[in-house]
């Protein structure tokens, strides 16, 4: 425990760090996961393809590989960005897709007969999206997309591994100079975690609760 | 809202052609694009004086000519990856189908404790699990990474599963009772099976994320595809090939996330066909979950309404 309290400011540091990489990479990949979702459902068929197949491939590279290619394959390409901005970039990128999905889902989980209705009482297109679609397909994609975000915190991690000074490589480097007491000092790093990841999860299902029902 | 086309009146032929030369002049800009950076990568570059190859040239990809790299990369990178995705993949499984039964406990105090521990698994990095495992169990990479993703994938299943006992209908239970079957065997016979299958793309979806993870004993020292080729690999040829052996560790996780992931949605037709229910996402496990539990809240606000 002494370990603990004595490593607090490498700690609160490192935690400075992972919330920094969540706000930044957050809100990169809420503004690029959007255009992807614009994109996805466009009719121009060439953007759509090309956003499908983006999805596609980037939702299924590991995360590792992403950052590793920020990190290291970067740089050798002759980029000059410092670790830190490289690791958001790719965190960005890995969470767009996902962000894009839950807009998506959330559009598609409007029932057809709500516009239908719309469309049959007379108005008109904008007036249909903007009164009738949205203000629902808002609320379903409010509970999918923090669950994104508390993914996208604990993803923070993997920059530990990729030369950031985040919570994780802080914790790391704690626990290898104090060998005696790894356990307080995990746990102390899990509970930095458990204080970002639990309230989003819980405010997440009461959401959820409170908005699917009334369906 | 799959028709977007009663958003608005259908295209006549002007704007049918409009929408088309749009098409197809994106298309031309996305492939320019694409074609540009290639370009630029197959430029030989300069570099402190020295004149490199670029990055497609044959002196950088030489190497794949040699069995032997290929040997590694299938015998060490790709099976170390697929040992320890399938090994953890098990025990997820299994964790899963225990946390489910335990979480729809009767016993509060079964009930209870269950929630916490899946809440702390899951609100946890899968990293720092890892380093956990490795730092004070002291069980080796390969252990580490396997623990580490069966708890944690094992807790989502789990949850998926709880979400699919809940929304099978309960007359299903009823009549296993009243066939005299106890709580635990109407339970395992009649609800659980279902409730399974059900699941099933949505177990398979989280299986690809299992696979995904385990790119992440790269960190921790595991031998696996991305430290065979990113580190033994680039450090035995050298830097020349770093780029080389990035795209062909690119190339076969793709495959084989790929593969999977058309595998869970090919399952997830198939199930929708056959049972009456409704089609579950496995892209979306989130979204699939939901509506399962919102089934389950329909249900239990039906059975509370007076008849």
């Amino acid at each position: 425990m002494d370990a603990v309290i004595e490593n607090l400011p490498i700690y609160l540091e490192g935690f400075r760090m992972t919330l920094l990489l969540l706000v930044v990479s957050g809100v990169a990949a809420l503004i690029l996961g959007t255009i992807v979702a614009a994109m996805r459902i466009s009719p121009i068929g060439s953007l759509r393809a090309f956003a499908t197949v983006y999805t596609e491939l980037v939702r299924n590279t590991p995360l590792t590989l992403v950052l590793l290619f920020c990190a290291i394959i970067l740089p050798y390409l002759g980029s000059r960005l410092d670790y830190v901005t490289a690791a958001m970039i790719g965190l960005a990128v890995y969470t767009s897709p996902f962000v894009a999905e839950a807009l998506r889902s959330g559009i598609n989980g409007v029932p057809l007969g709500q516009a239908e209705a719309a469309r049959s009482v007379g108005l008109g297109f904008t007036q249909t999206v903007s009164l009738v679609v949205m203000p629902q397909a808002f609320r379903m994609t409010i509970p999918p997309l923090i669950n994104v975000f508390i993914a996208l915190t604990k993803n923070t991690s993997v920059a530990g591994g990729f030369f950031v000074f985040e919570l994780f490589a802080a914790t790391r480097e704690i626990a290898n100079a104090n060998g005696d007491a790894v356990i307080a000092i995990l746990l102390a790093a899990a509970t930095l975690y458990l204080l970002v990841t639990v309230p989003l999860g819980i405010l997440a299902g009461r959401l959820e609760r409170k908005w699917v029902v009334q369906r | 809202m799959s028709h977007s086309s009663v958003l608005f009146d259908a295209p006549g032929p002007k704007a049918r052609r409009a929408s088309l030369i749009s098409s197809i002049v994106t298309g031309v800009v996305i492939v320019g694009g694409l074609a540009w950076m290639v370009w630029t990568l197959a430029q030989p570059r300069e570099s402190g004086g020295i004149i490199l190859p670029g990055f497609f040239d044959a002196s950088r990809w030489n190497i794949f000519a040699d069995p032997e790299v290929w040997q590694f990369i299938i015998f060490d990178g790709v099976l170390g990856t697929l040992r320890a995705a399938l090994t953890a993949a098990v025990f997820a499984i299994a964790i899963g189908v225990l946390f489910s039964l335990l979480r729809s406990s009767e016993h509060a105090w079964i009930r209870v404790p269950t929630s916490v521990v899946l809440e702390f698994l899951r609100g946890m990095p899968v990293l720092l699990m890892m380093l956990f495992i490795l730092l004070v169990l002291d069980t080796g990479s390969f252990w580490a990474v396997v623990i580490a993703l069966s708890l944690y994938n094992g807790a989502i299943i789990g949850e998926a599963l709880r979400a699919g006992l809940a929304a099978l209908p309960r007359g299903q239970r009823e009549a296993g009772l009243s066939l005299g079957m106890r709580p635990l065997q109407s339970k395992m016979l009649v609800e659980f099976p279902q409730a399974f299958r059900q699941m099933l793309p949505i177990i398979v979806a989280q299986l690809v994320v299992l696979l995904k993870d385990t790119s992440l004993g790269f960190i921790v020292g595991y031998t696996e595809l991305l430290r065979v080729n990113m580190n033994y690999l680039a450090s035995f040829y050298g830097n020349r090939y770093l780029f080389s052996l990035f795209v062909v560790t690119l190339v076969l996780y793709l495959i084989m996330n790929l593969s999977l992931s058309w595998f869970a949605r090919w399952l997830s037709k198939r199930t929708a066909s056959k049972s009456s229910g409704a089609r579950l996402d496995p892209d979306n496990p989130n979204q699939a979950i939901l509506m399962a539990e919102a089934t389950a809240a329909a249900r239990k606000s039906e059975d509370n309404s007076p008849r």
